[in-house]
């Protein structure tokens, strides 16, 4: 057992032939945290190594995800298991109930080997503002690992975890699949429960994952979808599980969007010329299994970023009001810097007198990119995107510039404000570094993502390359732990 | 000093009686209960949880606005209100803002401005060197009924707010008592020199009784004679029988206002709202007209007897036991509330001939040529007096209703 290779779908079928069992998968992944948790810095917390072959031996196979080893972002309510945020400020803070999905997961024999990084409340895309520190990408642990969901993703591609759990309100499960050469959902906005989730912007918060292939995401999507009765804004759209039956791509359209590589050029100056280059390959791939490929636009892609920087802010003001140590955690002066600059910026939206000109007009704007894609659907079945403008920067590289890396969101943002669905895929390599399309389609598409994703993954397959972990070292340049 | 008058608002709260909270699963009823044994992660504001509406708190809450005449919002939503207080645990409190349930209602000549829906606050209790929150209120469905501040009298305060407690206790959604706290009255009041609406205006909090409600009301009415003409927030203070600044305008609360992204908004149907209509039954107003109407009882009983809905429903079971007006003057007389009582009332009921009474009447009302004179000019109390001096000399056997009907038919 190659636990670097070993899917969700091939430990089960492992499981079932009597090759291995939960509790020799389990000891794997945790000799891999053993080696390298420290120097990547990946999980906060890590369960009791005997609790956990304890859980592993009496595994119920009969289980749709029996023995599978999880790592769960730690925005993650776990009843009687720390749980951070990625924030000092509440860095004691034991939650005394389960998440939904948690709940799901567990009920689901998947079993959780701990809490992942994460940049501080899902603020950022880097996984550098964790305040914890960051975390470091598997591929080349002197890049950026991706985030928000840095940890949950790193530890699936370090073998510490067959899948992680991810929230993505701007791009936090689709950056750290691209960093880190892996499938990453966003799902349609209700269709996965937020409950027990420490929410980031209510309106945009979706609940995902990252898996190494097509077939495990969507395994685990029919686990943790559904209605709740517990969230208002899930909805009862049944998930049904992708057939996957599919090798071409004959009678789709995919849309591509001009506004989407001509604004990603504007916003960022650097826009790496070989990420185009790997895209524009992506891209023929799709054309050669049969679909036609079709221009759409999406004329409301640059104001989608400005909006996206004005209401999440101010949800998260609201949202982060309730940390006042009063009851748990420290004390206000704790919030790191990102927390404490969007706190401040959904504070001044909101306020009477600007209201108006900034939380007002972003709804409206958001309406339009709703809009947007909604008339862009009516004619392709999906919208093909590169996932971030270049492939993961080096440590360091942007976190003096929080601007520029608000920038770098702009293929992703879009999507959380329509509340559609996307599919992150691995597409490709610039040097040891990972690159990663998506595939967005709209409200309840999932299957229909899963579909094309699964034929482009077994035409290209891209997830079969793995972290050269012996042959990268960390820069001295930064110190970090 | 006359040519001040006096422009109340009123703003009222009413916890509804409903089973569970507004926005989880926990007990509503927490009087008296020990503190935070009614708790879950969703009042408690832990981090992740999240909010789900009472179903039956939002139509309760129509059927309110219903009752009061209000209109119902086709399109509502709930809002979060921003502040920072112990007993708040989430920073904000969800709450209607733009676009609450019901809207443009009336209670007499009291226009009814808005009918909202929103959660209570957990409770602080302050001890020598300590304070400590208790979250067992926490969450609890709160229903705001805010009114124009049309009223110009403290009587008019008065007759409102009573008829509002009884509309809200014949609905059944609330047992809204001033003494438990389910229900909370806020009046503003500023004074008028021109009888338009001044620029400013005084909001009154912790005003936990009727009584104080008007105490308050009459202080202030002296107090901004005194000092004149000012933008504050003051509470009342039972200790010094006065109200008390607690907030100049100054610092008035931004509360950043924005629609709760938690809970999907909210519309109604015609269908929908006509149900909760037809669910709102006879009102004490049309009761009493009934009961006047169909068991010929005088404006006095039949109000009497429709002050509450059980004791309406009461008259209305037994009322064939006798002749209706005789049943309802056991019933106003002798409070009575079970039909056992009532029956041994009819069996031991005092005798008395028409013509003794008769004769009795126009013995006291020769003997007292001054109190019919002050009745003629509007005395109500000078009825009453002719009354008790008939009753004092029947012993008892007479009945006050029959009395002082036998008065008026004698002097008009």
């Amino acid at each position: 057992m190659d636990i670097f290779a070993l899917t969700i779908e091939q430990a089960l079928e492992g499981y079932r032939a009597k090759k291995f069992t939960a509790v020799d998968v389990v000891k794997t992944c945790l000799e891999n945290v053993r080696k390298y948790n420290k120097e990547y810095n990946v999980l906060l917390t890590v369960r009791d190594e005997d609790e956990l072959i304890k859980e592993a031996k009496s595994v119920d196979y009969s289980k749709p995800l029996a023995g599978i080893p999880v790592v769960l972002k730690d925005l993650f309510s776990t009843n009687l298991l720390r749980t951070t945020g990625g924030a000092k400020i509440i860095d004691t803070y034991v939650p005394r109930y389960d998440a939904t999905v948690v709940r799901k997961l567990k009920e689901s024999g998947a079993i959780i080997i701990g809490k992942a990084n994460e940049d501080a409340w899902g603020h950022g895309s880097s996984g550098e503002n964790s305040d914890f520190g960051p975390t470091r990408n598997a591929y080349n642990k002197n890049h950026v690992a991706g985030g928000s969901s840095s940890g949950s993703g790193v530890a699936v591609a370090l073998g510490m975890c067959l899948f992680g759990t991810g929230t993505d309100t701007g791009g936090s499960i689709r950056m750290p699949a691209a960093y880190n050469n892996l499938v990453g959902l966003k799902p349609t906005y209700g269709r996965v429960s937020r409950y027990g989730i420490l929410a980031m912007a209510s309106s945009l918060d979706t609940i995902g994952h990252v898996t190494k292939t097509v077939g495990d995401n969507a395994l685990v999507l029919s686990i943790t979808a559904g209605k709740d009765p517990l969230d208002a804004t899930t909805d009862t759209q049944p998930v049904a599980r992708a057939s996957f039956k599919r090798s071409d791509l004959k009678g789709l359209k995919i849309g591509v969007s001009p506004e989407y590589l001509a604004i990603g050029k504007q916003a960022t100056p650097g826009m790496d010329e070989k990420l185009e280059a790997v895209t524009e390959t992506a891209l023929k791939e799709l054309e050669k299994l049969g679909a036609t490929i079709v221009t759409v636009n999406l004329p409301n892609t640059q104001p989608a970023l400005a909006t996206y920087y004005v209401l999440v802010p101010s949800e998260i003001s609201s949202n982060l009001g309730r940390y006042d140590g009063v009851r748990f955690g420290h004390t206000r002066e704790t919030f790191g810097g990102e927390a404490k600059r969007r706190m401040m910026i959904g504070t001044y939206a909101l306020s009477s007198g600007y209201y108006d000109a900034y939380y007002k007009t972003g709804q409206k704007v958001r309406t339009l990119v709703r809009t947007d894609f909604t008339k862009a659907f009516e004619s392709v079945d999906a919208i093909f995107a590169p996932v971030s403008p270049y492939p993961a920067p080096k440590i360091g590289d942007f976190s003096q510039d929080p601007l520029a890396v608000y920038l770098s969101d702009i293929y992703t943002v879009p999507i959380n404000l329509a509340g559609v669905a996307a599919l992150g895929l691995p597409a490709g390599f610039i040097g040891d570094l990972p690159v990663g399309i998506q595939l967005i389609g709209p409200q309840w598409s999932e299957e229909r993502l899963y579909e094309i994703g699964f034929a482009y993954e077994q035409e290209t397959q891209w997830y079969k390359r793995k972290p050269n972990i012996e042959g990268s070292h960390p820069s001295e340049a930064h110190g970090y732990i | 000093m006359d040519t001040f008058k006096p422009i109340i608002g009123l703003e009222v709260h009413v916890e509804l009686a409903t089973a569970s909270k507004m926005f989880c699963g926990c007990p509503a009823d927490h009087f008296g209960k020990e503190p935070n044994t009614q708790t879950c992660p969703v009042c408690l504001g832990l981090p992740g949880a999240l909010p789900v509406p009472n179903k039956k708190a939002v139509e309760w809450t129509i059927m309110l606005g219903l009752a009061l005449g209000c209109t119902v919002n086709e399109e509502s939503k709930f809002d979060r209100k921003h502040y920072f207080y112990p007993d708040l645990p989430k920073g904000y409190q969800i709450s209607q803002y733009d676009q609450p349930l019901c809207i443009d209602g009336k209670l007499g000549d009291i226009r009814i401005q808005r009918v909202h829906l929103e959660e209570d606050t957990g409770k602080l209790q302050h001890a020598v060197g300590v304070s400590l929150v208790d979250f067992n209120r926490s969450g609890v469905p709160l229903v705001e009924v805010v009114t124009e501040p049309d009223f110009r009298s403290i009587e008019e305060v008065d007759v409102y707010v009573k008829k509002l407690q009884q509309i809200i206790r014949y609905l059944g959604i609330s047992g809204a008592d001033m003494e438990k706290g389910t229900m909370r009255i806020e009046p503003s009041i500023s004074l008028s020199t021109d009888g338009k609406i001044p620029n400013y205006r005084v909001e009154l909090k912790n005003v936990n009784s009727f009584r104080f409600v008007r105490k308050a009301l009459e202080y202030e009415i002296a107090r901004q004679q005194r000092e004149g003409h000012i933008q504050q927030t003051r509470g009342w203070s039972e200790d010094k029988n006065a109200t008390v600044v607690q907030r100049e305008k100054e610092e008035a609360h931004d509360y950043r206002y924005f629609p709760e992204p938690d809970i999907p908004p909210m519309r109604w149907s015609g269908r929908q709202i006509s149900d909760i209509r037809s669910q709102i039954g006879e009102l004490p107003d049309e009761k009493k007209e009934r009961f006047m109407k169909k068991y010929g009882l005088s404006d006095y009983d039949a109000t009497q007897l429709t002050e509450t809905r059980q004791r309406a429903e009461f008259f209305e079971e037994v009322a064939k036991e006798g002749t209706p007006k005789a049943i309802a003057n056991i019933l106003i007389n002798k409070k009575v509330t079970t039909k056992e009582e009532l029956m041994k009332f009819l069996q031991n009921a005092p005798s008395i001939s028409a013509d003794e009474l008769q004769e009795t009447v126009e013995r006291i009302l020769k003997e007292n040529p001054k109190a019919i004179e002050d009745y003629r000019n509007g005395k109500e109390q000078a009825l009453m007096f002719l009354v008790g001096q008939a009753l004092r000399q029947l012993k008892g056997k007479g009945d006050a209703q029959g009395i002082s009907a036998i008065i008026r038919r004698l002097i008009v």
